[in-house]
């Protein structure tokens, strides 16, 4: 792997004695989706959120371009150059779509805590280059509140890339949608990793996606990291089979 | 050491009362939502009630057990009938909302009671039973006392006991969480609520009727209770039982020590425990957090206002500022006032609407702006800008201060926290007379050379109650605002922007107290004077009316809601002698008419 | 057993639901296709009484229950699994499937918490565990057993393949096979195609808050591939 973005070493986390995650290493290049799947509570989301300072780690380091991040609150890596995206979406419901953009581009500049020039009226273009890119221009001047569901994924991609991040964390990307829609998305978000050289990890529970846009896939059971690797590798794995994948009668056939 | 003892069995027995209201407020709230503020009218009215019956059965002990239940039985159907034709209607309205018509029944019980009972105090004469003790060391201690003492625990039992053994309170306890998947599964939900509600309230008529003894009968018990009783219920957590028990406790034993150790001090002592507790445990000793997940309103998108709005606006200042030149003294009097309250109720609503944080106590700040200046005029004799600038920075500096404990808390727990706070301003307002002279307040604030006009006055009242005002508004159009709205909006998605929610409402909440606190040091120099109601419960009411009557999502709103609002409230004041109970049914009938406030109604109507 | 006509509904000023109609006969498994937003919960939730309907016919065993608040509807005997686990997390458990029990609907045998335990064998192993203690494929499993209780003629399930991992998606498909053979009719709200073609009998497709195709499931598969986008 020659450009590491994100190196997990060792993580490990408890909750009232209960041991959710015991040392999970893995790392993510520049360019690379990859995938962390599992049965439910085997550790994703308590290891998503010590990647994004939702929770500190008991133990082991993230190191985001060589720099410990473990432990920093969510803005602090944010500002670091990690953008996310949330299982439900969440945006600024009183403003507009692009307002809401403005909003991520002044809080990255660090232009949040200014009194007096209307906010409505900074960053304007480059916020129209960013609905631009993810397909989002022709509804600049809605609320956010009335989008449709698949349009406010759109709109958060566009908010993560606001903070010009080198990794992006996408927490059940496409929950909630329907298939084709998850397909736009992810095929949105694999065109944007590419040329932006982004790297994306996400966790997702459809296996038409995992098997279909991941480069490379992480199996979590039981808090452990049990396995890891292409996605053709993961399917023929017979561990994974046995406690996550199961016959794929009705997950497609993967 | 036995003198301590005393204290604390003293603060025990206090407790104990406490701890029935207290139950009764967390319990209705855990399954309804509803913060009741009229369940210290539930209170006194047991006290009151209790009075009555305890005068008409034997005084023996078994007459006043049979007493004191029936007063419970008594507050159950009363509690019941308010649950039936009030908060019924009112489980999907906003919180604020909520607790202000819980509040008009609040001004409506004060004046009923003052009808039927009188103003006079009531107290129970003690039969001889009633009057013996025990010796401890030296001392005697009422055996009532310990009375009391054995009741709070064995209610604590008996409420347990009913909650986790019960078909019904596994109901209850399962609605505390999802009434709307319970209805789901069958279950009457409208029954169970009004049942919750009648235990709470019978609850609050056995701590009334069980407190007599120890007090009396008497119109203040209402809002001195509740305070009481909102800050036991967050130090224990909002919906936890044996949480209200440990902060009763708590709180009873601290008090009595205090009154024992430093008299002057027990009020603080109440707050530095609640602010303690909040930053150790900010969902309260036994609470859980997450459990409080409203469904959120959608927030209206915000637009600058049209040129035809500002053009508007403009034109209503010119006639303003020309007022005094065609209007009489009385007229610039009643001008002065109402762009006071413009400046008031803009900085609430600067908090409360893009700040999102709910403030059921926003007279703190008027009134500390208001002594501020008052104290500076007279003690200091500064002259009226510096006096004003005081008023500006003590505000701000204690909203700030106040803000550092309570920002991260959400909707309820502020705005019982924020009423709080204010009753402890008014308090010390009251029984510091050394400094603020008590209820005789502080007179002789007049400005001095020019602005001894009240003309001259008001137009300085003009210049900066429009400025702050206008003010307040760029902000919020400016990114800190925006930042402020978006921190409300999804605090999740701010902070995963880079945005410090928390440091953005302590700037909001120091701002708006600044405000207020200007506000609050006008009216000084306007009126002459400073009197404790400045920090009244009713001076905060008056805000949110002004605020809500305008509408918070329309930034136009809290300025049109005060000018209307001072002037019916006058009127009101002059022509009725009943205006609380009036005002109560005003406020009762508005929410009911109006649940999503006048201006929430007015965009319906129009789209 | 279930006979729905011109159904309205509306979320505030959205009307959602445009006049859906459609059946569900005694035994039977139907399943309701439909992406994200087209109606499907909002179905659902009008059924069960979560939401008022604004017009329309909802007849449920022969009565018209359209406008009945939620607790009437569910003690007629329609259950209802909502898609997001709403179970209590505070109370165990044992304590959550008694907040669904409902007297027995005889001439069906009633459902008791052993009955359920042998239907969902995990469940049995931790009968006092707080519910906010249990794993996403647990919940699920407590929802329905919830439901059960409650001893209902037909069954309404809202995504009950959502957020789960393969493996449990698959234990749901047994469950509910097997609820099929105790003679539960159930109306299921879906979008995963493959889950859908496992357990049902029957199909319609809503879009738009209308309802576009209706068939069995087998025609579904067939033409989800040309046409239907679901």
């Amino acid at each position: 792997m020659s450009d590491t973005v994100l190196t997990a070493q060792d993580l490990a986390k408890s909750f009232g004695g209960v041991r959710a995650v015991r040392g999970v290493s893995f790392a993510v290049a520049a360019g690379e989706m990859l995938a962390l799947i599992g049965p439910n509570g085997a550790g994703k989301s308590t290891c998503f959120n010590m990647l994004n300072g939702q929770l500190r780690p008991d133990g082991g380091r993230v190191l985001l371009r060589g720099q410990n991040i473990a432990g920093l609150p969510p803005r602090r890596i944010c500002r670091l150059g990690v953008g996310r995206t949330f299982q439900i979406t969440a945006t600024f419901a009183s403003m507009t779509v692009r307002e809401n953009v403005q909003m991520a581009l002044l809080s990255h500049h660090g232009e949040a805590w200014r009194l007096w020039r209307p906010a409505r009226t900074q960053r304007i273009a480059e916020a129209q280059a960013l609905l631009e890119q993810t397909g989002m221009a022709a509804q600049a001047g809605r609320a956010a509140c009335v989008l449709a569901y698949g349009d406010l994924k759109r709109l958060e991609l566009a908010m993560a890339l606001a903070g010009n991040p080198s990794l992006l964390l996408m927490d059940e990307p496409t929950a909630g949608m329907a298939p084709d829609g998850r397909t736009a998305l992810m095929a949105l978000t694999r065109r944007l990793a590419a040329e932006r050289g982004l790297a994306v990890l996400f966790t997702e529970h459809d296996m038409d996606i995992v098997f279909g846009v991941a480069d490379r896939i992480l199996v979590l059971d039981r808090g452990e990291l049990i396995a890891q690797g292409s996605p053709a590798a993961i399917r023929a794995d017979a561990r994974v089979r046995a406690v996550y994948l199961g016959s794929g009668a009705t997950s497609g056939g993967h | 050491m036995t003198f301590l003892l005393l204290q604390a069995l003293t603060g025990l027995a206090s407790a104990a009362t406490l701890f029935l209201v207290a139950a009764g407020l967390t319990v209705i709230f855990g399954v309804t939502r509803v913060v009741n503020f009229s369940h210290g009218s539930l209170y006194m009215l047991g006290a009151y009630i209790g009075w009555t019956v305890l005068g008409h059965l034997p005084r023996t002990p078994w007459g006043f057990a049979l007493g004191v239940a029936a007063t419970a039985v008594a507050l159950a159907v009363l509690g019941s009938l308010l649950e039936m034709t009030l908060l019924r209607r009112l489980y999907r309205a906003p919180e604020l909302l909520q607790l202000l018509a819980t509040f008009g029944v609040v001004l409506i019980v004060q004046d009923a009671a003052q009808a039927i009972w009188g103003t006079e105090d009531l107290p129970l004469p003690r039969p001889p039973w009633m009057r013996g003790f025990i010796v401890i060391g030296a001392e005697r201690f009422p055996s009532y006392d310990l009375l009391l003492i054995a009741a709070g625990p064995a209610v604590l039992a008996a409420l347990w006991l009913l909650l986790h053994r019960t078909r019904w309170g596994t109901l209850v306890r399962a609605a505390t969480q999802d009434r709307a998947m319970l209805a789901a599964l069958g279950v009457n939900q409208r029954l169970l609520f009004t049942s919750v509600f009648a235990l709470g309230a019978g609850l609050a008529g056995l701590g009334g009727a069980l407190g007599l003894p120890l007090g009396s009968a008497n119109l203040q018990l209402d809002l001195s209770v509740i305070t009481d009783a909102f800050v036991v219920v967050v130090v224990g957590g909002l919906g936890s039982v044996p949480g209200a028990f440990l902060a009763s406790v708590l709180i009873g034993v601290l008090q009595a020590a205090g009154v024992a150790l430093v008299p002057k001090a027990t009020l603080v002592i109440v707050f530095v425990v609640m602010a303690v507790t909040l930053v150790l445990r900010p969902h309260g000793l036994l609470g859980r957090g997450g459990t409080l997940a409203r469904e959120a309103e959608a927030p209206a998108l915000v637009v600058p206002a049209t040129l035809a709005a500002r053009w508007l606006g403009l034109a209503a200042l010119a006639v303003l500022a020309a007022a005094p030149l065609f209007a009489g003294p009385f007229a610039v009097a009643v001008l002065t006032e109402a762009m006071i309250a413009v400046l008031f109720a803009a900085s609430l609503h600067f908090m409360m609407g893009p700040g999102g944080m709910a403030s059921f106590g926003h007279a703190a700040w008027f009134g500390i702006g208001a002594y501020g200046a008052g104290l500076a005029a007279t003690l200091l004799a500064w002259p009226l800008p510096l006096a004003l600038l005081g008023a500006v920075l003590t505000a701000g500096v204690v909203a700030a201060l106040f803000g550092w404990f309570v920002v991260r808390l959400s909707g309820v727990y502020l705005a019982m926290l924020t009423l709080a706070f204010a009753q402890i301003v008014w308090a010390v307002a009251q029984q510091w007379t050394d400094v603020t002279g008590g209820d005789n307040g502080i007179l002789s604030v007049w400005p001095s050379g020019m602005l001894a006009d009240p003309r001259a006055f008001y137009w300085l009242t003009l210049a900066l109650c429009t400025g702050g005002a206008l003010l307040l508004r760029r902000v919020l159009f400016a990114p800190a605002g925006y930042a402020l709205r978006a921190a409300r909006d999804s605090a999740l998605r701010a902070e995963a922007i880079g945005l410090n929610a928390a440091h953005l409402r302590l700037a909001a909440f120091a701002l708006a107290g600044a405000a207020a606190g200007l506000a609050g040091g006008l009216d000084a120099f306007s009126k002459g004077s400073v009197f404790p109601t400045y920090v009244s419960i009713g001076r905060s009411v008056d805000a949110l009316l002004m605020v809500l009557l305008g509408g918070v999502q329309t930034m136009a709103g809290p300025i049109v809601g005060a000018m209307v609002y001072t002037g019916l409230y006058d009127l009101l004041l002059q022509t009725v002698a009943l205006w609380r109970l009036v005002l109560g049914l005003a406020i009762v009938t508005l929410v009911l008419a109006f649940p999503q406030g006048i201006a929430g109604a007015l965009r319906r109507g129009q789209a | 057993m279930l006979n729905v006509s011109e159904l309205h509904s509306f979320y505030g000023r959205a009307h959602v639901l445009q006049g859906v109609s459609f059946q569900v006969a005694p035994g039977e498994v139907l399943v309701l296709l439909g992406r994200n937003g087209a109606g499907k919960s909002t179905t659902l939730k009008s059924l069960i009484g979560l939401l008022r309907p604004r017009a329309g016919r909802v007849e449920f065993g022969g009565v018209n229950v359209a406008g009945w608040e939620p607790h009437r509807i569910a003690r007629a005997g329609m259950g209802f699994v909502p898609e997001d686990r709403r179970i209590f997390t505070g109370l165990t458990v044992a304590e959550n499937l008694e907040t669904g029990r409902q007297p027995p609907r005889p001439p069906l045998p009633a459902w008791t918490p052993a009955r359920l335990f042998a239907l969902f064998p995990n469940l049995g192993q931790m009968a006092s565990r707080q519910g906010g203690r249990m794993s996403g494929g647990e919940q699920q499993m407590l929802t329905i057993a919830r439901t059960l209780m409650g001893n209902p003629r037909l069954v309404l399930l809202d995504e009950p393949s959502e957020g789960l991992s393969p493996l449990i998606v698959e234990q749901m498909a047994h469950a509910i096979l097997a609820l099929k053979q105790a003679g539960v009719t159930m109306l299921l709200a879906e979008q995963n195609l493959h889950f859908a073609a496992r357990v049902a009998d029957r199909a319609v497709v809503i879009e738009s808050g209308r309802i576009v195709w209706a068939g069995t499931m087998a025609g579904a598969l067939a033409d989800a591939a040309s046409h239907l986008q679901v």
